[in-house]
């Protein structure tokens, strides 16, 4: 266009006067500006912070951000608080109560009444109780749990008590071991309570039989050892407390061992608390299942090593079963 | 011995994010981690739009040091709250505790991998003899250097104020005296007809330093 304009000297040039009007019309547009009141427009862009803005923000009130971190347009996050209350005053103490509670019961236990014997002798005709499946379950699912049982405690308590033994390297190691393991064998063991709930499920339907073993509190009260099936009243409880209080572990680990899917801090709180309360009642009751399975009962854990008991050990512990087995053996 | 505060004057922060910028090149963060923000209430709304700079505030009971299962966090005797990245797990328990969200992770992966825990440091380093890796591991020392923190240093309005908790205290009890509000440091818009001239006028005044001013 410039060209064009050039190569006609003659002709009037209009860009020319829309250039000089621009700069003339310069002081007149800001002369219009200054129309507007700064006072107005200070107080307009700088309103101010209300005591109402306050109370907003310590109630979690959200805006906008740049930052691409979860939760960051809430300006005060006010749950963790209440969070860390509950973990730090309840959860923790409560779970050292329940566990060592459990554990000095136990020890009484054990002091009063000691080990239940055999109460004849041993016949020598073994019976099988448990199936290589069944063991081999057991055993996956056990020492998983021992595992994320010392490693979760370790991720609650040790910071009380090995922290300020270890050199902070060892620590550091220990720490950053349990948390990993935790995180890794988390979902094999998930996979194992299932399998162990879907293979023993059939045998664990109450009947008429537990009550009356309940109703003599599975031997404590009265002389004779309660009548019991191929499981115990006890047994049947603690497998519906695996599927209870179990499948509840699990389900929370998996939530918090998956934050890739974006969880907020709300919704991790939420299932820490779960997962911390439900895995210290497992664990509490576990310390009940591993003395009766191994101290506390003379001849029960050879059932779950070899796979066979002892028909005397079945005869007491477990009279209907023994018949039933025995009835269908015997030509 | 000082105790460091960081303050936001939400009434002078313009959210130009000029101190997450600043806090970023100082500390050279990991990708994605963003030591500082700043949230704006109200946005849009004309009237009542009021931005705030948030980070680590360095708290006197500080939430992530409860509930750290590794005790990787620990106040220094200027009044900060920092960590020890070794000893560090990635169980995110830190930010979920936190009131401010100061607790970044590089990472949010599968079986709870998140790396390690990266927030602001008030530009005072970490537990590190060596300042190569110190400077690697938790960004800026400023603090040793006889510096404050870059965010504050930069801010544009002085919105942001960090240092001895008496000396920021006594700057904004300063702006707060010319500012003269009803409600001391915080105004209110919704006044009556007639206080508004005056307000509009104090508001005003918030344009200049009120410090600068003899």
């Amino acid at each position: 266009m410039n060209a064009l304009w050039i190569s006609h000297p003659g002709q009037s040039k209009p860009w020319l006067y829309l250039l000089l009007l621009c700069l003339f019309s310069l002081p007149l547009s800001a002369w219009g500006q200054s129309a507007a009141d700064p006072r107005r427009e200070a107080l307009q862009s700088m309103p101010g912070t209300t005591p109402d803005f306050w109370r907003d923000a310590v109630e979690g009130v959200t805006g906008r951000t740049t930052s691409r971190s979860p939760g960051a347009d809430t300006l005060i996050m006010t749950e963790g608080e209440r969070w860390r209350q509950l973990r730090n005053q309840w959860i923790s103490p409560g779970g050292a109560i329940a566990l060592g509670g459990t554990l000095v019961a136990l020890l009484g236990f054990y002091l009063l009444v000691g080990q239940i014997k055999l109460a004849h002798p041993r016949s020598g005709r073994k019976i099988e109780r448990w199936t290589r499946w069944d063991r081999t379950i057991h055993w996956y699912v056990a020492s998983l749990f021992i595992i994320l049982g010392l490693t979760g405690l370790s991720i609650l308590y040790a910071k009380w008590f090995l922290q300020p033994i270890l050199p902070t390297s060892v620590w550091a190691a220990w720490m950053n071991a349990a948390k990993n393991i935790h995180n890794y064998l988390g979902p094999l063991f998930a996979l194992g309570v299932v399998a162990m709930i879907v293979k023993w499920l059939k045998h664990n339907f109450f009947n008429l039989t537990d009550l009356k073993w309940f109703l003599r509190g599975g031997g404590i009260i009265g002389k004779a050892h309660p009548s019991a099936g191929y499981l115990n009243g006890g047994e049947k409880v603690w497998f519906w407390m695996i599927v209870l209080v179990g499948l509840t572990v699990v389900a929370s680990g998996l939530v918090l061992d998956f934050p890739n899917f974006g969880q907020s801090r709300e919704t991790m709180q939420l299932f820490l608390v779960i997962h911390a309360v439900a895995s210290l009642i497992l664990l509490a009751a576990s310390f009940g299942h591993i003395y009766i399975g191994t101290l506390g009962t003379e001849g029960a854990l050879e059932g779950m090593k070899t796979g066979y008991v002892d028909e005397t050990w079945a005869k007491q512990h477990h009279d209907l079963w023994y018949a039933e087995v025995k009835g269908k053996d015997l030509p | 011995m000082a105790r460091m505060k960081f303050l936001c004057d939400s009434e002078r922060c313009i959210e130009c994010n000029g101190c997450v910028t600043a806090c970023k090149n100082a500390n050279e963060t990991e990708w994605g981690i963003q030591r500082r923000r700043v949230v704006t209430l109200d946005d849009g709304e004309i009237g009542k739009e009021v931005s705030i700079s948030v980070a680590c505030m360095h708290c006197s009971d500080a939430p992530c040091m409860a509930v750290c299962p590794t005790d990787c966090f620990y106040p220094t005797e200027d009044g900060l709250i920092l960590h020890n990245k070794d000893a560090c797990i990635g169980c995110g328990y830190c930010l979920y505790a936190c009131p401010f969200g100061a607790p970044q992770f590089p990472k949010q992966g599968a079986f709870g991998a998140r790396g390690k825990m990266d927030k602001c440091t008030f530009c005072a380093g970490g537990p590190e003899s060596d300042p190569v890796l110190e400077e690697q591991k938790y960004g800026a020392n400023r603090l040793r250097e006889g510096k404050l923190p870059l965010c504050a240093e930069m801010c544009s309005t002085k919105a942001l104020l960090a240092g001895d908790a008496q000396e920021v205290a006594d700057i904004f009890r300063e702006r707060v005296v010319y500012r003269g509000h009803r409600n001391s440091a915080w105004s209110a818009v919704e006044h009556e007809a007639a206080e508004n001239e005056q307000l509009a006028q104090q508001a005003a005044d918030l344009a200049y330093d009120a410090t600068q001013r003899a």
